[in-house]
């Protein structure tokens, strides 16, 4: 699974918001297909982290490598790490004005460049590997919010990224629609795809992460294999978060 | 097998049978008020001698009126007066509403602009034209105009053949010629052209997925199509310049500083409304929508016009079109700056002919029938636009 | 920091490299963030340069602030004539209310404001502020109509100017609020006969402009009365405000009505109560709640539309101007005076306005979670 160059490195990323240090010496290297959870606390920095990915959020201080590409002001960087990079959020964010079918063929033909009948069929087929090709011609608020987070899905897998980032996916879902959420991603990650997960489940961890990131005020606390980290954590601070997560 | 009918009964313990007493009550209660004041209208009326009906539309109106865009002198109609009333309340409300929009848009994207100078410009503006009343506006823009513009004989040159004084703006205009008629027919194939050329592109894209540029090509079908039509028609260009003379201007297109004060006045106050609309209406899309176009890689361009744009105007439109109808309506203050519009010219009219009742209610039917129209609209587009839910 | 396995070490925290706080990082972000930015900043300190100092030189430098008609003259416009404030402002403030009377509107006037700013704050929201309205409204009327207590009779055709202005929006909108609550009501009713009756009231009104409605008053009312009965000229158009300020206030509180959730109301059946008590009890207390911003609205709306009885030849504050500046020796400084009744509506328009973003934020503290 290793392979030469990593497909994302960190090197003593900072960040700050006004005053506040969210993320403090972040250094992190994630190889070509290997698949990361993040959990940690709420205000750790773990979205924060993702987003500096694709440039959602800036980081003020240190190197971040993106596919071979330093990601730093040039809009033309950003612009071709988007197009690699595929990003899912909590809320969704599907475009309530534009059918299914339209919020998946947005991207490829305005950015992609792809003909609308290619585009199209691209789109049908990421609909079918997500299960929901059925309700390609509706609306996104017609459906249910299980539905909806396995379009964004597919949204952003329309563009055949490298890499794709989850941002705490199944929060915002009712829990009888967390789990055809997790098979999607599972098969996903089953595929050989770099995938990097803010989650909080856990069970999800455990059987699909390659590397399991504990953070904790910006920092990285503690990473390792699921077996390792679930069974032998190694820092206080990491027993005491377990211990609250896996209680119930 | 279909339910049973419900049961009506005589009681005053069903709700039926309470809910049909309070609506007899009511119409009886309002019908009979009504009927008091039709009696005691129809008494005071023969009472003072006040005749009613219509028939005063077609007698000689007996004033002038001071500006408009057709013929009129005193003997004409009561009826063409309210005609001409009404082309002037349409002539203001449409060119003010055209530049309400656009002043209004500008303004409210400026508040939400980075640049603190520009955001506090645009908000003291909003602030400074919403709270003062848009009659003493109309006053304040009357006597600005009237008082501190030199009087026609220095009047003010801006431009070459522009004259700006006392006594209104006038400009240069084309004499009308058969040419005119070309250029309005070459203009409008040039707007199909422009229509086609959309729809070409548009497939283009679809089939290939490069993108033509739409908005400049369909400028020159418009501008070329004009032209070309202008051309056709033996290129008229004979025009009507205001020249000055020793005591006056002459010559020209003229609006007189009663229509600037209302064109004025009513454009700057409803901009402020539609620029707090406007940005309401930006701020209104999430976030996470902008979010979402940005990691799928979208330009900022792209991003205005294909997820932004889209969901704002179905927050924007519905209120814009209230404040279209509110510039409308509150073109009716006109009278008290002199502008002969609707109401103006009604009030004249029920002065000289006594006519209240009729005068009074043609005004009212008509702007009612404005925003009747106006209401269907709006649902009709609330209709197709709304988003989709459950 | 920390490899596969590594025992974790804590990182302090850091001040930032490049400065967020302070002047220049904000001018920096909010002036001169990018090319586009600059320019307009450049672009809008160019104009403010070139306009504000004529506007400063006319409005402070070269002004006349005492009441000299000849020092105003010689000016030639040069300069603001902020005299004839000076001299014409018992006109304009009080209308022609008799001169050596004009204490009472004064006081009247003073006593409607503390009221209306004594309403507006919370802690006095109790039984007893109803009882408050009653009285200072009774010693409002007293003072300003006379013939008891041994003041002089004043008719209401000679009030005006600022008491004329606050008693025509204060009673046009006390009296529209309930009227307005009834027609939103009406309007949702399942009863068809109500429904209809309520839906006419609203379109109608709403579909003139204000104009036609005074016209109606001062011009059809008498015509609907029987012979010989005369009501006054003030009432009939304040009852025209009313209906007015009714239909609209109604479509905002539809508004809030339609907004409230239906297992409110379902709730409250079950629990018993009757149309009424649940109106009163459940529902419009939180229907109203949802849409103060609106109601403040339609409040500082009605406020500026009584400028619209100088129309009918009522002289509220602003026909009080156009009566006082009828003067041809002061007539000139006519802008003057107009700017002066301007900031006078602005400052009470926008104090509404502030007020309203405050109770909206007070009001929703118990919707929101801390």
């Amino acid at each position: 699974m290793q392979t030469a160059t990593p497909i994302i490195e960190f090197a003593h990323v900072n960040k700050w918001y006004g005053q506040f240090h969210v993320l403090r010496d972040i250094d992190l290297s994630v190889a070509r297909g290997e698949r990361i959870v993040i959990c940690g606390p709420s205000g750790s920095g773990k979205s924060t982290l993702i987003r500096c990915i694709n440039r959602l959020e800036e980081h003020q201080e240190g190197v971040l490598r993106v596919d071979g590409v330093e990601l730093t002001d040039d809009l033309k960087a950003i612009e071709a790490i988007r197009r690699q990079v595929g990003m899912v959020f909590q809320q969704f964010n599907l475009f309530p004005h534009l059918t299914v079918l339209e919020n998946l063929t947005l991207a490829p033909m305005w950015v992609g460049r792809i003909p609308k009948r290619e585009a199209d069929e691209r789109a049908m087929q990421q609909l079918v590997r997500v299960k929901i090709a059925e309700q390609a011609a509706k609306y996104p608020l017609q459906l249910s919010g299980g539905q909806q987070q396995r379009v964004a899905i597919a949204r952003a897998l329309c563009l055949t990224p490298k890499i794709m980032l989850f941002d705490e996916p199944t929060s915002a879902l009712d829990p009888e629609m967390i789990k055809e959420v997790l098979d999607v991603m599972i098969e996903l990650a089953n595929q050989g795809i770099t995938m990097l997960c803010v989650t909080h489940e856990m069970g999800f961890a455990r059987s699909v992460a390659d590397r399991v990131i504990f953070m904790d005020q910006g920092q990285i606390v503690e990473q390792n294999t699921p077996a390792e980290f679930f069974g032998n954590p190694k820092s206080e601070r990491t027993r005491d978060f377990l211990s609250k997560i896996l209680a119930h | 097998m279909a339910a049973p009918s419900k049961h009506f009964r005589w009681s005053w313990r069903s709700a039926s049978f309470r809910s049909l007493v309070y609506q007899i009550v009511a119409v009886l209660l309002v019908v009979a008020a009504g009927w008091y004041l039709v009696h005691n209208t129809l008494q005071n009326m023969r009472v003072r001698g006040i005749q009613s009906g219509f028939d005063f539309l077609l007698q000689p109106a007996g004033f002038a009126i001071s500006e408009s865009l057709f013929e009129f002198d005193s003997a004409e109609t009561y009826a063409r007066a309210f005609l001409i009333g009404l082309s002037n309340t349409l002539r203001v409300a449409i060119v003010g509403i055209v530049l309400a929009t656009i002043l209004g848009a500008l303004v409210g994207i400026g508040r939400l602009s980075k640049n603190f100078l520009l955001r506090s410009l645009c908000g003291v503006y909003v602030e400074t034209f919403r709270n003062v009343p848009l009659l003493l506006q109309l006053f304040i823009w009357y006597f600005v105009l009237t008082e501190f513009l030199p009087p026609i004989d220095e009047a003010l040159q801006p431009l070459p053949h522009v004259f700006f004084s006392k006594n209104g703006l006038q400009y240069p205009i084309p004499f009308w010629a058969m040419g005119h008629v070309w250029l309005a027919l070459g203009a409008l194939v040039g707007c199909v052209g422009a229509w086609g050329w959309a729809r070409f592109a548009r497939r283009r894209f679809e089939a290939t997925g490069r993108a033509l540029p739409v908005f400049v090509p369909g400028l020159a079908f418009l501008v070329v199509g004009g032209v070309l039509g202008w051309l056709a028609g033996g290129a008229p260009s004979a025009l009507d310049l205001p020249e000055r003379t020793e005591i006056t201007v002459v010559g020209g297109g003229a609006v007189t500083p009663e229509f600037l004060t209302v064109l004025i006045g009513l454009t700057l106050y409803t901009a402020s409304y539609i620029a707090e609309i406007v940005r309401g209406g930006i701020q209104a899309v999430a976030f996470g929508q902008h979010e979402a176009a940005a990691a799928l890689g979208l330009s900022r361009t792209q991003e205005v016009r294909l997820v932004l744009l889209p969901q704002a105007l179905r927050v924007i439109i519905p209120p814009i079109t209230s404040q279209y109808l509110n510039l409308t309506k509150n073109s009716s203050l006109a009278v008290a700056v002199g502008y002969p519009e609707l109401v103006s010219i009604s009030t004249t009219t029920l002065n000289q002919t006594g006519r209240a009742i009729e005068a009074i209610s043609l005004v009212m039917l008509c702007y009612l029938t404005l925003s009747l129209l106006t209401a269907a609209i709006m649902n009709w587009y609330n209709r197709r636009s709304a988003i989709r839910e459950r | 920091m920390s490899a596969v396995g590594e025992v974790f070490q804590l990182i302090p925290p850091r001040a930032p490299p490049v400065a967020t706080e302070g002047v220049l990082p904000w001018l920096r972000r909010n002036l001169f963030s990018d090319l586009w930015n600059t320019l307009g900043t450049l672009l809008v300190l160019a104009l403010l340069a070139t306009y504000l100092p004529p506007l400063f030189e006319w409005a402070a430098w070269n002004a006349v602030a005492r009441p000299d008609n000849a020092a105003c003259r010689a000016l030639e416009h040069t300069g603001a004539c902020w005299g004839v404030v000076g001299e014409k402002y018992r006109l304009i403030l009080f209308g022609r209310y008799p001169y050596a009377e004009q204490w009472r509107p004064l006081v009247a006037t003073a006593l409607m404001i503390a009221l209306l700013a004594a309403s507006c704050y919370r802690p006095f929201w109790k039984r007893w502020l109803i009882a408050l309205w009653i009285v200072v409204l009774a010693v409002f009327f007293v003072l300003m109509f006379g013939g008891a207590f041994g003041l002089t009779f004043v008719e209401t055709a000679r009030w005006g100017g600022l008491p004329l202005t606050i008693m025509l929006s204060t009673l046009g909108l006390v009296t529209a609020f309930p009227l307005s609550v009834l027609v939103a009501l009406g309007r949702r009713s399942r009863m068809p006969g109500i429904r209809t009756l309520c839906v006419l009231y609203v379109e109608l009104i709403r579909g003139v402009p204000l104009i036609s409605v005074l016209f109606m008053a001062s011009f059809m009312f008498p015509l609907f009365m029987p012979a010989g009965m005369t009501i006054d000229v003030l009432l009939r158009v304040q009852v025209g405000i009313s209906l007015f300020s009714a239909a609209y206030l109604a479509e905002v509180v539809r508004g809030g009505l339609q907004a409230l959730p239906r297992g409110q109301v379902e709730a409250a059946q079950s629990l018993g109560l009757s149309y009424w008590q649940t109106t009163r009890k459940v529902v419009l207390p939180q229907a109203l709640r949802l849409v103060v911003p609106a109601i403040m609205n339609t409040f500082i709306g009605t406020f500026k539309d009584t400028s619209l009885v100088t129309i009918v030849s009522l002289y509220d504050l602003t026909g009080a101007l156009q009566l006082a500046l009828g003067d041809s020796d002061w007539r000139k400084f006519f802008l003057e005076g107009q700017l002066f009744v301007a900031a006078i509506y602005f400052v009470c328009c926008f104090a509404m306005s502030r007020y309203s973003r405050w109770i909206e934020r007070h009001l929703n503290t118990g919707t929101r979670r801390n």
